[in-house]
C-alpha cells in the first residue's frame, strides 16, 4: 500500500486536494497515515495556543484618535490637499529637494559606475541630514512652547490650538523622515522619529481647550521621556554628521537597537 | 447578522465619501480589532501591529473611491492590511539583511532553513513541552518563515482565507499558493518536532 505523502496530506487538511474521497478512503484503512494526519494537527493545535494580547476594548477609539487628524480637514480628493500650495510650504522645500535627491539617485543608477553611486548616496544621506536637522529644529520649538507655557491659573482652561497646527504639521513631515530614514537605513534616526511621532500625535490629538490638570499630564509627559534632551541629542549629532559626513554617533546607534527589540 | 454589518459599513462607507469624516470613525472602530489580530499574528509584536493597523485605516480611507460598494469593507480593509504587512515584512528583512552582511539573503529563498535558526533554542525533549516554551519556539518558527510563508499561513490558518485570497496578496497563482501554505506548514511542523515528534523518522524522512 503506497502512503500518503507529507504535502498531500497538508492539502486535504485545508481541503485543498484534488483526491479527496480517494485520501479519505486510504485514511479509512491506513493507520499510519492518520496517525501522521495526526502530528500535522499539533501544528495547528500549536499555532492555536499562541495567544494575541489583547488590545483592549477601547482599541478602536484609539486607532481613529491617531489617524483622524492625519485623515486631513477637508472633503477633497486626499491628493488635492496633500499638493495644496500651503501645504507644500508647510512641508518645506527642503522635501521637496530631498524628493528630487532621491529621483536623482535612482534615475542615474543603472548607468553609473560604483564610486558615483557612493557618491549619490552620499549626497541623498547629506540631504536627509539637513532636511531632518531642520525638522528636528521646528519639533523642538514646538516641545518648548509646550514646557514653557505658563502654568495656567486656577481652572481656567489653556488653548494649545495654535501648537496643535503644527504638530499636526510636523507629524506629516515626520511620517515622511522616518520612512526614508528607514528606507535608508538609518534605525537610529528612525527610531527617534517614531517616540517623536507619538508625543506629536498625542499633542495634535488633545482638545484644543486643555484643563490646566490635562496641560499638565502633556507636559510631565515630555519631561518624563525626556524628549526635549532626545531631540536635543540627535540634532547635535546631526550638525556633526553636516561637518564631517563620514562620522556616525556610535552612541546612538545602540540605542537604536535597543529600542526596535521591543 | 453579518449581513446587518455589512450593510451598515456600506452606509458608512456612502456617508464618509459624501464627506462625513466622522462617519469612517464607525468603520474603523468596528474592525480594528480583526484587522490588529492579523497584524499581530503577521508582524509578531505589538508596536508593529498597532503601525499596522493604523496605515491601512489611512489608505483605507484615502483609496475609498476605489472601493466597490458591493464589496464588504471588512474584507476589503483586511486584504489592505494583509498587503501593507507583507511589504512591512520584506522591507524588515532586507534591513536585516543589510544590517547582518550579505550572509542571509532576500525572502522566498527555498534554500533558507528556518530549522537552523530556531534550533539553538530548542530545549532538549526531556526539558520539553511546557507551553511556555513551545508557544517561544513557535514564535521563532514564525519569525523565520519568508514574508510569504508567513502571510500564508496566518491568513490560511487563522483567518481560513481562500487560496485565491491570498494569492491575491502574494501576487502569485494559486498552485505557487498552495505550495507556499505548504512549506510553510512543513517548516513549523519540523521546529516543533522536538517538542511534540518523538517518533520523528517519518515526519523528518519527507524532507524533500
Ligand atoms: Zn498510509
Amino acid at each position: 500500500m503506497k502512503h500518503r505523502t507529507e504535502e498531500e496530506l497538508i492539502g486535504y487538511r485545508f481541503g485543498e486536494v484534488n483526491e479527496r474521497m480517494e485520501i479519505a478512503a486510504h485514511l479509512e484503512e491506513c493507520a499510519e497515515c492518520r496517525e501522521e494526519l495526526a502530528r500535522i494537527e499539533t501544528v495547528f493545535g500549536a499555532l492555536d495556543a499562541m495567544p494575541v494580547p489583547d488590545p483592549g476594548e477601547e482599541y478602536g477609539r484609539r486607532v481613529w484618535q491617531r489617524i483622524a487628524p492625519r485623515l486631513g480637514r477637508r472633503r477633497a480628493r486626499w491628493w488635492e490637499s496633500q499638493f495644496a500650495p500651503q501645504r507644500l510650504l508647510a512641508l518645506g522645500g527642503v522635501v521637496a529637494l530631498l524628493i528630487l535627491a532621491f529621483v536623482a539617485g535612482r534615475w542615474t543608477k543603472p548607468r553609473i559606475p560604483v564610486r558615483d553611486e557612493a557618491d549619490a548616496a552620499k549626497v541623498r544621506e547629506r540631504v536627509l541630514v539637513v532636511a531632518v536637522g531642520e525638522h528636528l529644529g521646528r519639533t523642538e520649538m514646538v516641545l518648548m512652547e509646550l514646557e514653557n507655557a505658563p502654568a495656567g491659573k486656577g481652572q481656567k482652561p489653556i488653548n494649545i490650538s495654535l501648537t496643535q497646527r503644527r504638530a499636526e504639521d510636523l507629524v506629516e513631515e515626520n511620517r515622511l523622515y522616518r520612512q526614508t530614514a528607514l528606507n535608508e537605513g538609518d534605525q537610529a534616526m528612525a527610531s527617534t522619529l517614531d517616540e517623536l511621532e507619538r508625543v506629536l500625535l498625542d499633542i495634535a490629538n488633545s482638545p484644543e481647550e486643555l484643563t490646566p490638570a490635562a496641560f499638565e499630564t502633556i507636559r510631565k509627559r515630555i519631561e518624563a521621556q525626556g524628549l526635549l534632551f532626545k531631540v536635543r541629542v540627535v540634532k547635535q549629532g546631526l550638525d556633526e554628521r553636516k561637518s564631517n559626513p563620514d562620522a556616525k554617533p556610535a552612541e546612538n546607534k545602540s540605542r537604536g537597537t535597543e529600542r526596535n527589540k521591543v | 447578522m453579518a449581513d446587518e454589518v455589512a450593510a451598515s459599513d456600506a452606509i458608512a462607507v456612502r456617508r464618509t465619501l459624501g464627506g462625513d469624516r466622522d462617519a469612517y470613525r464607525v468603520l474603523v472602530e468596528r474592525h480594528s480589532q480583526t484587522v490588529y489580530r492579523l497584524a499581530y499574528r503577521m508582524m509578531g509584536n505589538r508596536h508593529d501591529a498597532e503601525d499596522v493597523v493604523q496605515e491601512s485605516f489611512l489608505r483605507a480611507y484615502q483609496k475609498l473611491k476605489q472601493f466597490a460598494g458591493d464589496a464588504n469593507f471588512g474584507t476589503w480593509v483586511y486584504r489592505i492590511a494583509a498587503n501593507y504587512a507583507i511589504d512591512r515584512l520584506r522591507q524588515r528583512n532586507t534591513d536585516e539583511a543589510r544590517r547582518e552582511g550579505p550572509s542571509k539573503s532576500g525572502e522566498d529563498s527555498p534554500g533558507l532553513d528556518p530549522l537552523s535558526q530556531v534550533r539553538d533554542l530548542s530545549p532538549s525533549p526531556e526539558r520539553l513541552a511546557g507551553s511556555a516554551q513551545l508557544a517561544e519556539q513557535m514564535k521563532a518558527a514564525l519569525a523565520a518563515l519568508s514574508p510569504a510563508e508567513r502571510t500564508a499561513i496566518v491568513m490560511r490558518h487563522w483567518d481560513g482565507c481562500g487560496i485565491e485570497e491570498i494569492a491575491a496578496v502574494l501576487k502569485s497563482n494559486s498552485n505557487a499558493t498552495k505550495n507556499t501554505v505548504f512549506r510553510a506548514v512543513q517548516k513549523l511542523r519540523r521546529a516543533m518536532a522536538p517538542f511534540v515528534e518523538r517518533n520523528e523518522a517519518r515526519a523528518m524522512g519527507t524532507e524533500g
